[in-house]
Order: C-alpha cells, then structure tokens, then sequence
C-alpha cells in the first residue's frame, strides 16, 4: 500500500469521523482515498478553501469530542497554526499530520525533514507543545496514525505525525490490526466536548483568559501534561547498538532507514555503528540518547538530517557536551545517499581518509 | 408575585441573570436577547452550540445560555462548519462583527455561506472596530472619522464600505439573507422576526442563513446612546439598505 493511503485508512481504523483537508503534493492521496473511504464508514470529508480554514474546521469538529484529522504538507501545515494554538491553548484533541517538503517558502515538492523546529518547538504562539511522532516506514506510519489518536484523546492536545514525503509515496506491505468493530468515542459520554446544555451548565470551548492568573493557571495545566508525556510516552528504537560502536548515528524518519542501510555495509567491512531512531520528536528521548551516547566506546555521536541541522539542537541538549557531536545533512528536497552517509562516517572514525572536495564540505556541513 | 399576575416580560432562558459589560447605549445586548429569544422559541437552547467571535462580543457566551466555542479571530464560520458537520443534529450560530467577518475573516464567511452550511450567522454591522478602540472596519462609512481614518474615509485610498448582505445574496447557492437594524422599537420588532427565521430554517435543514444587524457603537463613535441611534439611521440605513435579499421560499430549486 502506498504511505498515504495507509496513513488515510488507518486513521479510519483508528475510529476518525471527521477529515479536513486542502490539496497539497506530496500527500493529496490521502484526501483522494478518503473522499470515497469516509462516507462508507459515515464519516465526513470536506475539502475546505484553505489550510487556515481546515485548522478551524478541525477546531470546531474536535469540539465534538469525536476523533477527527487532517494532512498537509509544510506550506499548508504553517497556515495551521493559528489553529494549533487555539487547539492546544482549549485543550482540545487532534490529530495532524505533515508530509514535509522542501522549505522554506514555496520551496519545492520533494522530501525535506526541515519543519522539525516548527514541529517540535512550536509554530504557533504561546506555552504550547504538540507531541510529535515520525515514522521510518509505512507500517509504523500505520501504527502510530492509530496511537496518535489515543495519545491526542488522552491528553486532549493535539498530535502531530510528520513524515517525509518518501513515507507518504512509498510503497510497503501492511499489517492493519484486526478488523473488529471500529471503536468510536461517544461524545454523549464525554465530560468536556460541546454537545448541548441540557440538564448541565453550559460547556465553553475557549483559549481566552483575561485574567492573567487564570491565564497562567491553563499554562500550568498545559505544562503538567507535557511533564506527563516526557514520563508516559518517550519512544524510540536502537539498531545495532552495541558495546563494539565507534560512533553512534542519531537519525529519525525514513532519513533513519538510510542510515541502517550504511551501518549493514560498514558492518560487512568490519566497522561498528549504532542508531539511536527518536520515535517520539516531542516528548525527545533525551535521557535514553544521553545514556547511549556516553558510553566509552562512542567516539562521536553523528546526527543525520535532511535539513540545514534543526534535531542536531535537541541531541546537543540531550548529551550536554559530553561527547563530540557531528552533523550532516541534505535539504530542500535532496535525500542524502548512502555513499555520502558511509564516507561522512569514515571520514570520522579515520580522520585521515577525509573525502575533500570543497563541494561537499558545503553540503554536508559540519557543524563544530 | 402573586398567582393571578400575568407575566408579559421576562429574561428568555437562554439568556444568564448578569449584567452585561457593553458601553451605555451599545446595541450588542439588544442582539443577543432577540437570538436568545429565537433559541426559546425554537426550543433548542439545549441543543445549540454558538461560535463567540473576537470583538467586543467575545464574552458572549457569559451571557447567552448554551455551550460555545470561542474562535479565533474571523474564524468562527470554519469552526461552526467543522462542528455542524459532525453533529447535524444540533443548533450551531456565529456572531460576528464586521472586522471579524468583514475583513479577517472573508474567506470563511463567504465559502460557507457558498458551501450552504447549515448554521446561522448573526452579523453585527458597527461600522467600525470596537474593541481594540475604534479603527477604521472595511464597513466604515465614507467620511466617517475613525482612530486610522483621523480626516475621514477616504473612499479614493481604501474603497467603499462593503455591503456583506448583498454579496453574500449574489451566490448562487440557496440561503437567508437578510439586513436589519436595532436602533428603534419598530426596527428591532422586524429584527427579531428576520433572527428567529433564520434559526428557522437552519432547524429544518434548510439552508445557511445570516442576519446582518445595523447596530451602534457610541464609544468609538463619539456619541451619545441617542445621537448614535440618529447618526445610524441618517448614515447607515440610506447606504446599508435594509431587506431581505435572498430566501429559500423564493430561490429554492435553482
Ligand atoms: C489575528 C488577530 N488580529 C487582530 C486581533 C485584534 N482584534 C481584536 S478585536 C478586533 C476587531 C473587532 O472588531 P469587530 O469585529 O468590528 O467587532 P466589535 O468589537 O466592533 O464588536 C481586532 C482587530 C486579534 N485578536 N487577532
Ligand atoms: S466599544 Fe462599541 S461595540 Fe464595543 S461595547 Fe462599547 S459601544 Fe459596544
């Protein structure tokens, strides 16, 4: 199945009722698969007549306490966070995703990993963070579509799954857990969503407080649950990390994927590599890469991205200066091979092989 | 009160026992009890949800008597679509002001109004922005001196005010129109009759419906509660004619 018509049928099997959605490559598959898969499961599909419209549309459909989404690509997901804000400022659950292309501006339509800041650190105005989770295949986009869903309902913040646009594109064989009845939320049983004052005081969805005590109380509360996040929902997957590691990869997405192919052919030539994959980009796995990264036998930690450096802050912070940190990267829509990968990992565990034209040095920047 | 009293005026249900925070004089309250009245009479305050905008009305939802959701600013007719879509089965309403609706917010009112959502707005007309203290709105009259506009309008730099009723009427899409004013009795008698239609029809289904209401600002105005009523009636009502534009009665099956 192709990423995004995975993405778009497992948000069905998550029991989403609601999808909002304006055209943009490289993920419109979804809006097209979902035009004809939301009315079979008597769901609503509407195409609204802008990114910023589709914000508040899905602001007011999450209102409802029922599950519901959207997709966009970088260009469309900055016109979203008037809306994110205003979701994450009323408590309310969501979910989004974004297949990131090529920035900033108009950019390109080609896969990027350059709106990690935006992601992570917040779009939009005010104390506010997403929890933010990125896939490095179709079948984990497929699983953690469907948990995005229950994270955003648990925590009644929005979710936010960022992809490249290879995830949404590629095709892979998936696994759908088993159909059994698609579970929905009943919006009669919720204690917060707006489904009419009878017999009870009136509900009022709502970010503003005048008072800047009360203001600052709801920033609190919004702060206690992502404390609660960075305890409850830290993920991320090592791969062959092991105590014969020279160097220590830290890459996420399919941008990770690449990765473990360049480690599985140094392996053959007898040189060791880990990869340490975030999962969770929000809350980060600081404590577990800082674990990792420190040990004796690393050397250096690499961070691996297909931007100018944006998740190379948050391993900077995670391992506090405790070990040499490297950087490469491609951007704007150029996926690094494994050749460029492979030589920037030579080039530092033997520093006198170093590749040398300037060219390269451009692109793949090194950082300290 | 004893038994054999009859009761002739009373606060709708829909409406909380608080004192409102609006100027001496402004219209908004007159508003909001014509829509309360509308929900009572309809019998579906327990099933409304209103969309507050942001303007002076904002805290709207202190004093009407059902669930709402506050939206950002112009934004209130995609987050009225959003829900309506999901829950066709409940009441949903957007009050609005003319910055919100008219300038910020276009986009939104006019393509939900074209999509024939099925929610009602409330439009309010005060020619001008009143909470953030009396700028210029894409409403203002020509010549009227606002805090952007010190000399006046100038209609050669900015335009004409725009006439929401009448481009809203202009899509083909089958909806109810209609522009009112609240600054007499006789006014607010005919405005209260064009609120409780429009929920009207949005309970049977019908169509999208809007309700733009003239109504006074004599803060930024700089008048008093009865000049502001004269100035509306001298200014507003000549260019803002006020009739029903468009009703499904006459347009259905286009
Ligand atoms: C995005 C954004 N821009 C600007 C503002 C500031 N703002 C608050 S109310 C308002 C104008 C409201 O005027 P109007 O809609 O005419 O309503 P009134 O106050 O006159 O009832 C503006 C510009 C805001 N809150 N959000
Ligand atoms: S500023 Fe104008 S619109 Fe706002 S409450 Fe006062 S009179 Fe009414």
């Amino acid at each position: 199945m192709k990423g995004n018509e995975a993405i778009a049928e497992a948000a069905i099997r998550a029991g989403a009722e609601g999808y909002f959605c304006y055209p943009i490559t490289p993920q419109s598959e979804v809006a097209e698969y979902l035009t004809k898969r939301m009315p079979e499961v008597g769901g609503v599909f509407l195409q609204g007549e802008s990114e910023v419209a589709v914000g508040n549309m899905l602001f007011g459909a999450a209102s409802t306490g029922k599950r519901v989404f959207t997709t966009s690509s970088s260009p469309g997901i900055s016109l979203m966070q008037e809306s994110i804000s205003y979701m994450a400022g009323a408590h309310l659950p969501a979910v989004l995703v974004n297949i990131m292309r090529g920035g900033p501006g108009l950019g390109g339509i080609l896969p990027a990993q350059s709106d990690y800041f935006q992601a992570v650190k917040g779009g939009g105005h005010g104390d506010y963070r997403l929890l933010v989770l990125a896939p490095s295949t179709v079948q984990e986009a497929v699983d953690l579509m469907m948990l995005s869903f229950d994270l955003a309902d648990k925590y009644r913040n929005p979710v936010m799954m960022i992809g490249d646009g290879m995830i949404g594109q590629m095709m892979e064989a998936v696994e759908f857990p088993e159909e059994k009845e698609i579970k929905r939320n009943n919006p009669d049983e919720s204690d917060w969503a707006v489904n009419g004052a009878k017999d009870r005081k009136p509900r009022i969805i709502k970010s503003l407080f005048l008072d800047p005590h009360q203001l600052e109380d709801n920033s609190w509360l919004l702060d206690d649950k992502y404390e609660q996040m960075k305890r409850e929902e830290v993920r991320y997957e090592l791969y062959k990390v092991n105590a014969k590691n020279k160097l220590l990869i830290v890459s996420y997405g399919t941008m990770a994927r690449i990765c473990q192919t360049v480690i599985d052919e140094l392996e053959s030539e007898g040189i060791s590599v880990g990869l340490f994959r975030p999962i969770t980009l929000y809350p980060y796995p600081m404590k577990e890469l800082k674990k990792e990264a420190v040990k004796k036998n690393i050397k250096t930690v690499l961070t691996v991205e297909m931007s100018t450096a944006q998740m190379l802050e948050d391993v900077e912070r995670s391992i506090l200066g405790k070990k040499q940190i490297e950087f490469f990267g491609r951007t704007g829509g150029i996926v690094p091979t494994p050749d460029e990968v492979k030589s920037k990992v030579l080039e530092l565990i033997k520093p006198k092989k170093k590749a040398k034209t300037s060219e390269k040095k451009k692109r793949g920047k090194n950082v300290k | 009160m004893s038994s054999n009293s009859n009761v002739i005026f009373s606060r709708p249900e829909a409406m909380h026992d608080t004192v409102t925070h609006y100027c001496p004089g402004c219209t908004h309250g007159i508003i909001h009890r014509l829509v309360a009245e509308a929900l009572d009479e309809l019998g579906v305050r327990d099933k409304a949800v209103g969309v507050a905008p942001v303007g002076c009305s904002v805290l709207i939802y202190n004093y009407i008597n059902c669930d709402f959701m506050e939206a950002p600013h112009g934004r209130a007719p995609a987050l009225a679509t959003g829900f309506k879509r999901m829950r066709p089965d409940m009441t949903v309403f957007t009050y609005q002001g003319d910055g919100d609706l008219a300038s910020i917010g276009m986009g939104e009112i006019v393509h939900a109004a074209n999509r024939g959502e099925k929610f009602t707005t409330i439009f309010v007309n005060n020619a001008i922005y009143g909470m953030t203290g009396g700028q210029m709105a894409p409403t203002t009259m020509p010549q009227q001196i606002t805090t952007t506009s010190p000399k006046g309008r100038d209609v050669s730099q900015v335009g004409y005010p725009i006439r929401m009723a009448e481009i809203l009427s202009a899509l083909v899409t089958p909806s109810y129109i209609e522009r009112v004013a609240v600054h007499t009795p006789q006014h607010i008698l005919k405005a209260k009759k064009a609120i409780y239609k429009a929920f009207k029809y949005q309970v049977e289904g019908r169509c999208y419906s809007m309700v733009e209401v003239l109504s006074t600002c004599p803060t930024n105005w700089g008048y008093t509660p009865q000049e502001a009523t004269k100035w509306l009636a001298d200014n507003m009502v000549p260019y803002y004619e006020l009739k029903c534009f468009k009703d499904p009665e006459k347009t259905e099956g286009f």
